[in-house]
């Protein structure tokens, strides 16, 4: 426990253990590559562990070995245990774990700062080492009581509407002010209080930024908790001069942003508007129902989706959340089939935010075995509806409505859609006509000429339909 | 380590992120989350450094909680990635890839 850093070879270990850090994202590109990639992360973090306990004096090795073992089975069970769908709220639980451990390794540096080698044995903290510990602890209680809103959320533990305290902004800013001030004077005095006031209100922060976020921005939230808890590791990397750490938490934390990055551009809206939360509340509730009834609109049954897709030269699936709300993915799989057998070609549309988090449609049609080389994002195929002769939607509803490319006044205006009113048949699979998405913003395609809806939970209606196409 | 070689080695890190990052296929955006999520319990370092030290009998235990907690996601990421990976299949190639 003398020094952290001493050691070369333990500093050439951890900077291998980064690259295969950056080698585990790089394998991503492809799918193929993709599980390569993975044990190169594996590898890496054996390695960052291995090298920390050879080159320190590891007096309590059994409590370690103790801790790792409750914490891995768990995390392993519940690895293999978790469906699909639940995934969102999976990686929001990931998320709080880092942060809090986060705050525990800097709550435990701060109390022993010599056996960090962050001050001289009897002396106060260096001067440097206190500003990354403040950030540090403070971004780990940020990306903690954030994710456990998020989970909660995602969960369903909690509305997905949402929660608007009055005068937030205000609130908000305020308590920013008054973290960072504290780190600031942090460096002039190392009280206790003064490291515990900013750990209290770094984790009431997290709670009151994600709660006003309502159940559609999620995607948002979800990358931007990823991209802090990789800030976290970086800041701790610093006070433990730690390469591994360091490079680690780069990667996640720019990751994370470009990911927050690419959903908000999908949803063409600015990331300050999505933190500041709100969208989709109370508006979308008063204002669609009504309408939505007085408008002709053409009602079909699984019969009729079998038959024109069973005549169609081209089907393009657009799958969203409702798809993974009502675990449909496995029949979807089995209509395609049929289709197939039956000479039908049939892709898939995914939008960048379908879902509750960035590729999670993909995900659950690879769950369901759907080739992945039959999935389109948003760009590649939205040139395709044109020459479609059935879009079928089954629980996408503004990632498809056309009031984003001409209604000025939509709240969606701007957003790239997929243009399924494009299709010579539009099949729209949806629970019923009165709920609008989370936009709170009724759709066109509803009632146009070459819409036909069909209402039932998504799941049975599918079933139905690969009964149909059985006939 | 001078701070300067550490911010160094920090700044080069995100831009090197930001790179790879954008290279990632958009199907496999959510093992992107989950691995990303696996490999920053690398601060399960820092945990492993508090619960071996001497000196802070409250220093030791909170290093140990930080490193059941950091296990929990080590394993459980990598694990759950890597069953996220092995469903993406190409077409006609049901078995590739296990």
């Amino acid at each position: 426990m003398e020094q952290v850093v001493a050691n070369p070879w333990a500093m050439l270990a951890y900077l291998v253990a980064g690259v295969c850090f950056i080698l585990a994202l790089r394998g991503l590109s492809s799918p193929v590559s993709s599980r390569r990639g993975n044990r190169f992360g594996m590898f890496g973090m054996t390695l960052a562990v291995g090298t920390t306990l050879v080159t320190h004096q590891i007096a309590s090795l059994p409590e370690i070995a103790v801790a790792i073992l409750i914490g891995g089975a768990f995390g392993l069970v519940t690895a293999r245990k978790i469906a699909m769908t639940a995934m969102p709220q999976l990686v929001a639980a990931f998320h709080s774990l880092v942060g809090l451990a986060a705050v525990l390794v800097a709550v435990a540096a701060y109390l022993n700062p010599t056996a960090f080698g962050i001050a001289e044995p009897g002396g106060a903290i260096h001067q440097v080492s206190r500003i990354e510990m403040g950030l540090g602890i403070a971004i780990g209680a940020i990306t903690f009581s954030g994710s456990v809103i998020a989970f909660l959320k995602l969960n369903g533990n909690m509305s997905g509407k949402p929660i608007m305290l009055p005068g937030r902004h205000v609130i908000n800013l305020g308590t920013l002010a008054l973290i960072l001030g504290l780190i600031a004077y942090f460096l002039a005095d190392e009280a206790p209080w003064v490291f515990f006031t900013i750990t209290g209100l770094s984790f009431l922060i997290g709670f009151l930024l994600i709660i006003p976020i309502g159940g559609a921005d999620m995607p948002v939230v979800v990358s931007m908790l990823n991209s802090y808890s990789g800030w976290a590791a970086a800041a701790m990397g610093f006070t433990l001069h730690n390469t591994a750490m360091i490079i680690t938490g780069a990667l996640v934390g720019s990751s994370g942003a470009i990911l927050s990055y690419i959903m908000c551009a999908a949803m063409n809206r600015s990331f300050i508007s999505v933190i500041a939360g709100g969208f989709g509340g109370d508006s979308g509730a008063a204002a669609g129902g009504g309408q939505a009834i007085d408008r002709p609109w053409k009602r079909g049954s699984a019969e009729d989706a079998a038959f024109l897709m069973s005549q169609a030269e081209q089907v393009i699936i657009v799958p969203g959340y409702g798809m993974a709300v009502a675990q449909a993915q496995h029949a979807l799989r089995e209509m395609a089939d049929q289709l197939k057998a039956q000479g039908v070609t049939v892709k898939y549309a995914i939008h960048p935010v379908a879902g509750r988090m960035p590729g999670h449609m993909n995900v659950l049609l690879a769950e369901a075995n759907v080739p992945y080389d039959e999935v389109f994002e948003l760009e590649d195929i939205n040139s395709e509806f044109a020459q479609t002769d059935v879009a079928f939607v089954i629980g996408a509803n503004d990632v498809t409505n056309p009031a984003a490319k001409t209604d000025k006044s939509s709240p969606i205006y701007g957003m790239p859609v997929l243009d399924v009113e494009k299709a010579k048949t539009v099949l729209f699979v949806k629970r019923s006509m009165g709920g609008v998405g989370y936009a709170g913003v009724d759709n066109e395609v509803f009632y146009r000429d070459n819409t036909m809806m069909l209402l039932a939970d998504a799941k049975k209606m599918v079933e139905e339909i690969v009964k149909a196409l059985g006939h | 380590m001078e701070f300067i070689s550490i911010l160094s080695i920090f700044v080069l890190a995100c831009f090197v992120g930001y790179f790879v990052v954008w290279s990632v296929t958009p199907a496999l955006h959510t093992p992107l989350m989950a691995v990303t999520n696996a490999i920053s319990s690398v601060i399960i370092v820092g945990a492993l450094i508090a619960s071996a030290a001497a000196g802070s009998a409250t220093s030791k235990w909170l290093g140990l909680a930080a490193v059941a907690l950091a296990s929990v996601n080590i394993f459980g990421g990598f694990a759950v990635t890597a069953r996220m990976l092995a469903m993406y299949k190409k077409k006609d190639r049901p078995a590739a890839g296990k």
